[in-house]
């Protein structure tokens, strides 16, 4: 291995030092060959979902099918976004997802803080209600929610989305395992300065979270903006759909043979969450390391 | 997992300081309590409620002039020829799904393990799939799934073989779509079982490679041991996704054909469209019970195992 330390300080490193085991366990080719074959498989449907999106619908429902387009055209974005409603299904997408963002990023931090930090009655109690709150299933809760938003007035409306999902469990648990390694001499310092215990949080330990409040704001936006059951419930009308809701109504509906054009929604759907998830991933695998979960 | 930190022993014997800690956690807590009330516990319970009465669309504006019903539900469900069916399909999505999802996303986990380059690539392309919208790849999967012309009947037919309608056979549409939920869900395990494979000290590894176990020795009485505790938790989050199935069926089968495909969830959503309100809660309260059930026997069963395991 001391052989190798002189080349290896040449060129960048590679790898961290505690990962190399020394010549006898590089990696065998075949390993590199099954892991890409692999990969290959698994990004293929969305290679070929954004391939046949492309094509007309003649050419989409061809036997045998065409793999690259034989002409290439945005007839089903444009069907999309000009005789349906998509702007509008994005818009509310978009307008459901950032606020529920937005709520999780401050009240998940806030009671992550509270329960990370600070020594309070019922403090056990909270957090044993945090950690069983993850693991009550939306089914249950949806046809209670229905009624009380149709009695509060909120049926069929965006507001109506967003509540039940303004705080979740998720990002609690997440904020508190980031809080709780931050130094304790941080908050006795302020303390000591005569600092108030709200006014630590929202000027001392706040500011030091932007990790975590990354994580938790992209993890949070790409499950809202995924969402599905509570919003289908929610919107009643067409002009309350969020993407998902539209494209598995057009699914099973009068537009359910039309593969080019619901192929063309997919990708409408997909296509932002993927570029967010492969600009900003680093975020979200630290996220899943802190958590554990998704 | 001390709840106790230094900085507030050190203040306990300061009793305003304490009163205006507790004062300022419950300020802090107050946002998520009451939207937790409001929006969980509250439904929690009124779900539980409304199973045991006769509640229909009908009484949505006037929720508590119901009538109490006591069990019928209940009883009604359990005799239900279609609910027995869909308890059953939710069964097999649970029992093929766990397993299959589990063993992918460990197999590429300890791959990705081992190599010494693109290990950060070959993660992040691997978990694509899981951020994207079931419902849309829904679509995308439906489409591949053609009988004819679809991508699995072409590349079957390189090969000879005049692929089946997969979503049209009552026995093959099940399994297609749990083949479907594996590829989309497998990402979030690979990176739970990768932190764990990550802990395991290469060392052990390695003396035992020295003294000429197998790889697959390796794996089975090291790897597997001291990956305990990471698998028992990715067997239960898994579960609990496989319980709600819903979203894959609504979209590729609608729960067909003959309800072969449909799920518990599905169920219960059906029977909210009908104006059921109540019977929808009871079936609703079933699975829950079914997934407290599961995470429980979950913890209880690789708990044990655990304990009489090798390792420590």
């Amino acid at each position: 291995m001391s052989t190798l330390t002189a080349e290896k300080q040449a060129a960048p490193p590679k790898a961290p030092a505690s990962r190399d085991g020394g010549e006898w366990r590089r990696t065998p080719g075949w390993l590199y060959a099954v892991l890409f074959v692999g990969l290959f498989l698994v990004v293929i449907p969305f290679v070929w979902m954004l391939l046949s999106s492309l094509k007309p619908e003649a050419e989409v429902r061809s036997v045998p099918p065409t793999w690259w387009p034989e002409t290439i055209t945005l007839d089903n974005y444009e069907t999309l976004f000009t005789k349906l409603d998509f702007p509008t299904y994005f818009m509310n997408s978009a307008i459901v997802a950032l606020a529920v963002t937005a709520g999780n990023m401050v009240f998940c931090s806030m009671l992550g803080y509270a329960l990370a930090k600070l020594d309070f009655p019922g403090k056990k109690a909270l957090f044993a209600i945090v950690l069983g709150t993850l693991m009550i299933p939306g089914v249950v809760t949806f046809v209670p929610l229905f009624v009380l938003t149709t009695n509060i007035g909120l049926s069929n409306s965006l507001i109506g989305m967003i509540l039940p999902f303004l705080a979740g469990p998720f990002g609690v648990f997440l904020m508190r395992q980031f809080i709780q390694s931050l130094p304790d001499e941080l908050i006795q310092a302020a303390r000591i300065d005569g600092a108030g215990e709200l006014r630590i949080f929202f000027s001392v330990i706040l500011p030091l979270c932007g990790p975590a409040l990354a994580t938790l704001g992209i993890l949070t936006f790409l499950t809202s903006w995924n969402n599905f059951l509570w919003p289908l419930v929610v919107a009643q009308t067409e002009d309350k759909y969020t993407l998902p809701v539209a494209l598995a109504l057009y699914s099973v509906g009068q537009n359910a043979t039309q593969y080019g054009l619901l192929l063309a929604g997919s990708v409408v759907v997909v296509l932002p969450v993927l570029a967010i998830f492969l600009v900003l991933q680093r975020h979200i695998m630290q996220g899943i390391a802190m958590t554990g979960i998704k | 997992m001390s709840t106790i930190s230094p900085s507030t022993d050190r203040v306990r014997h300061v009793d305003p300081t304490r009163r205006q800690q507790a004062v300022a956690a419950w300020a802090l807590a107050l946002p998520f309590v009451l939207l937790f009330v409001v929006f969980s516990l509250g439904p929690v319970l009124a779900s539980l409620g409304m199973s045991f009465t006769d509640m229909r669309r009908t009484d949505i504006r006037d929720p508590f002039a119901v009538n109490p019903v006591g069990l019928d539900n209940y009883v009604q469900l359990v005799q239900d020829p279609l609910f027995r069916k869909v308890t059953l399909n939710t069964l097999l999505y649970l029992l093929l799904g766990v397993p299959a999802t589990m063993a992918v996303a460990l197999l590429v986990a300890v791959g990705i393990n081992r190599v010494e380059r693109f290990s950060g690539f070959l993660r992040v392309g691997y978990y694509l799939p899981v951020v994207t919208s079931i419902v849309a790849v829904s679509v995308v999967w439906k489409f591949l799934y053609r009988d004819n012309g679809g991508l699995f009947n072409t590349v079957l037919g390189w090969v000879g073989i005049d692929g089946p309608g997969w979503l049209d056979s009552t026995t093959l549409a099940l399994p297609s779509l749990v083949l479907m939920a594996v590829w989309r869900n497998f990402g979030t395990l690979m990176v739970i079982f990768l932190a764990g494979l990550q802990t395991i000290p290469q060392e052990v590894d390695e003396a035992a490679e020295v003294d000429g176990a197998s790889g697959w020795a390796r794996f089975r009485h090291i790897t597997l041991p001291m990956l305990r505790p990471t698998l028992l938790f990715g067997a239960v989050i898994t579960g609990l996704g496989y319980l709600q199935f819903f979203e894959e069926a609504f979209v590729m089968t609608k729960g067909g054909p003959l309800d072969s495909t449909r799920s518990a969830t599905y169920f219960t959503f059906d029977q909210f469209g009908f104006g059921n309100y109540g019977y929808a809660a009871a079936a609703s309260y079933l699975l829950f019970l079914a997934v407290v059930l599961l995470t429980w026997v979950q913890f209880r069963w690789l708990g044990e195992r655990d304990e009489k395991g090798a390792t420590r």
